[in-house]
């Protein structure tokens, strides 16, 4: 059980739990990667670390980081797809639930915190407006003693924060045009190629960790 | 991995999937592709970055003050998930056994004539996604309709006119492609086949009964 630490916002206000957790600033990751936060705010190490704390120790105080971060990112693109508060703050609930859950299938050579996080709000948003089912592919899940590549890791992050630069940099139209296709309905098929991103590099990058993690496997 | 694969899944359709904005029947099969193919799977995970990229950046709505407390309430209820579930040896990739179990035996082949079978799956009503057993030498049945059209092999090949589709390749098609599509090598092929759900004949269908049942 995870002890319940935060003021709850029952009718009566009533705190939920006993154990009260400080502000442990020791327990803040000490850059394990460097972490260094570029000019439009991006942090790739930083969250991977903290999603790191999460998986390996079950760390509450890491988990609250990753929430005050991302569940308004979360909430926002659920809105900006089309859900309404009442269901985006429900569904941004469950969202970070999975993420407490299922850590264990971060994997840092292939995704950022972000992106992980994305997949997953992403999935909801299908359940929640549709209705539907949402087909997954097969986990390539880490083998019990399998630790990622350290290159892989920090080549990812560099990748990573260079996509964000880029997007940074395009014209607010072609921006615009993208987050349509990733926050609401629309046919992609005139925008797929004409974003000029680094996908590539990301992708050769993806591919260099498979190829590794499909070693270890053997 | 297959190194094999030659026939992929087009960027359109692998950026239409990770945005959510593609059919519950092209998922299976972008899903059940993607399981065997490296190649498209870090094209996938590269357009989720994407994804990842542009929510982190341009989206952000403050959460209710509660909400921090009542995911912990959440996570508490619920504690037995966090462990990794052990895979079960399956005839298909695992997006697909989620729909069709894990045995080929265990199938419930509907016959088409020919000894050719299919076996349609649930989904939702926007594709038709359905397992297609034709046996060695026999053509496939002439299942095209309007729209997009893919075909993933599971066992054994296929080949038409102009090409080879062995296992974990993806035919494309639209309405327009024309070709007789026949198993080769000596053995059945199983194939997965989605096609998109038939529009016209649903709207013709409102337009004759509308009359009748006065809406």
């Amino acid at each position: 059980m995870i002890p319940l630490n935060t003021q709850s916002c029952h009718a009566d206000g009533s705190l939920l739990g006993e154990v009260c957790v400080t502000n442990d600033k020791s327990a803040r990751p000490n850059g394990e990667y460097q972490s260094v936060t570029s000019e439009n705010g991006i942090d790739v190490a930083r969250w991977a670390n903290e999603l790191e704390l999460v998986r390996r120790e079950k760390s509450i105080e890491a988990f609250e980081r990753l929430f005050n971060h991302f569940a308004p990112k979360v909430k926002g693109f659920l809105m900006k797809s089309g859900t309404d508060n009442a269901m985006a703050e429900e569904c941004v609930q469950e969202v970070m639930a999975t993420v407490w859950h299922k850590a264990y299938l971060f994997d840092p050579t292939r995704a950022s915190a972000a992106t992980w996080i994305f997949t997953i709000a992403r999935n909801k948003k299908i359940d929640a407006l549709r209705k539907q089912k949402r087909p997954e592919p097969e986990d390539l899940g880490w083998g019990p003693e399998h630790e990622p590549d350290q290159e892989d890791v920090i080549g990812l992050q560099q990748e990573t924060e260079r996509l964000g630069q880029a997007i940074a940099n395009l014209p607010t139209k072609q921006r615009q045009l993208l987050e349509r296709a990733y926050f609401s309905d629309m046919s992609h098929s005139e925008i797929a190629a004409a974003t000029g991103l680094p996908l590539g590099t990301i992708k050769s990058r993806i591919r260099l960790a498979l190829d590794r993690l499909r070693h270890a496997m053997k | 991995m297959m190194e094999t694969i030659k026939h992929h899944v087009s960027d359109d359709l692998l950026m239409a999937y990770a945005t959510g904005n593609l059919a519950e029947g092209f998922s299976i099969a972008v899903a059940a592709h993607v399981s065997m193919c490296d190649h498209c799977r870090s094209m996938l995970e590269s357009f989720n970055a994407l994804g990842g990229a542009l929510m982190e950046q341009y989206t952000n709505i403050t959460v209710a003050d509660c909400a921090f407390s009542k995911t912990l309430e959440r996570i508490n209820a619920c504690q037995s998930v966090s462990q990794p579930e052990k895979k079960l040896k399956s005839d298909f990739p695992e997006p697909l056994s989620d729909y069709v179990g894990h045995s080929l035996v265990d199938i419930k082949w509907q016959p088409l004539g020919m000894g050719v079978k299919q076996a349609v799956l649930e989904t939702s009503e926007d594709a038709t996604a359905r397992l297609l057993y034709i046996p060695a030498g026999a053509e496939m049945p002439d299942h095209s309709h309007r729209g997009l059209e893919l075909t993933l092999v599971l066992e054994g090949a296929f080949a038409d006119e102009n090409d080879y589709f062995a296992k974990g390749d993806v035919e494309i098609a639209d309405g327009s492609t024309n070709h007789t599509p026949v198993a080769m090598d000596g053995k059945p092929c199983i194939c997965l086949a989605v096609t998109e759900a038939p529009l016209k004949f649903r709207k013709m269908f409102h337009r004759l009964i509308q009359p009748l049942i006065r809406i």
